[in-house]
């Protein structure tokens, strides 16, 4: 099982308003060395066996027509998950 | 005149948007997101609503629904398409309209009766406006800021797409005030306030505040003088 990761910002011209108040839930919190946050959005896609270069094409493609709305997103990551056998190793662990 | 009200799940005022086409003199015709055909209708509304719980982000999926490709097409042929809140996230979404709506910049969800300026009159479903005349109509969205890059604002604005602007006030954080925009032939339109709540005395905005609570109507009997012309 492979998986591959996509990541999504918004873009830094557009207003990221739950940036906005995680930032002023942490200065609530005392850390107020965080001035400023951005929330953006992790995807994992499955997929069965390794991941290839013709899976990371396809999830890129998928990632500029679903996954991210590029008037207001940019798509900053797509990339294998190289922890993802790990994880399913301890998944059967602790079942 | 046959106007087809979308009803994706998660759709809220596809019932009044329905109600608001026969109210004005038309026959509403019920599309569902699953349909592959419209039906052979003369325009659409994509009504309000938070359809597929507004995941992903607003209209993201609902764009993918199978009734969206015939309408798509429709639309770029010139079909008269009204997107209303979320039917505005979705038309965006499409990239049917320029820009996207991103969550309110306070915040907090927003329902109130909203002051509008008409400033473009040549749509299908504003023609019986004046132009610059100010109507009041429900607004009610949590996602309903505007934006979208200076290079398409000036656009928009050079161009007169710009099709209703909030006055007094600006309840959402929407770049330049924008409440509604249209594509350039004006046949797609998007609005983020609600006409079709404001269609019939009593269930609309309250006339004590010196409206009739009847201004969405014309966006609905815009769209009959426009058909009964062509």
């Amino acid at each position: 099982m492979g998986r591959i990761v996509v990541d999504v910002m918004p873009k830094p011209e557009i207003l990221d308003p739950q940036g906005k108040a995680v930032a002023g839930a942490l200065a609530r919190l005392g850390y107020d060395e965080f001035g400023a946050v951005r929330q953006g959005k992790r995807f994992e896609l499955e997929v069965d066996g390794e991941v290839t270069p013709e899976l990371l094409g396809r999830a890129r493609e998928a990632a500029g027509l679903l996954l991210s709305n590029p008037v207001i997103e940019d798509v900053v990551n797509v990339s294998a998950d190289e922890s993802a056998d790990e994880s399913a190793d301890d998944d059967a662990v602790v079942s | 005149m046959r106007v087809g009200v979308v009803t994706f799940p998660g759709s809220l005022d596809d019932q009044d948007a329905a109600r608001a086409v026969r109210l004005a003199g038309g026959e509403a015709v019920s599309l569902w997101h699953g349909d592959c055909d419209l039906r052979g209708v003369d325009a659409v509304v994509l009504p309000g609503g938070f359809s597929y719980g507004d995941y992903l982000r607003c209209g993201a999926i609902s764009r993918f629904a199978p009734v969206m490709e015939p309408l798509i097409a429709a639309a770029k042929g010139g079909l008269s398409v009204l997107g209303i809140c979320n039917g505005f996230q979705v038309l965006c979404e499409a990239h049917l309209l320029p820009g996207a709506l991103i969550r309110n910049d306070h915040r907090m969800f927003v329902c109130r009766d909203q002051r509008l300026s008409i400033e473009r009159t040549d749509t299908p479903w504003t023609n019986q406006y004046q132009r610059g005349e100010e109507i009041v109509i429900p607004l009610k969205n949590g996602e309903g800021g505007y934006v979208a890059d200076d290079a398409t604002l000036d656009m928009l604005e050079g161009e007169g797409r710009v099709v209703a602007r909030y006055v007094g006030g600006n309840p959402n954080g929407s770049y330049r005030n924008i409440a509604g925009v249209s594509n350039e032939a004006g046949n797609v339109v998007g609005l983020m306030p609600h006409p079709e709540h404001a269609t019939e005395p009593f269930f609309g905005p309250d006339p004590r505040s010196g409206t009739t609570g009847l201004d969405g109507m014309r966006f609905f009997t815009s769209l009959l003088e426009k058909v009964a012309a062509a």
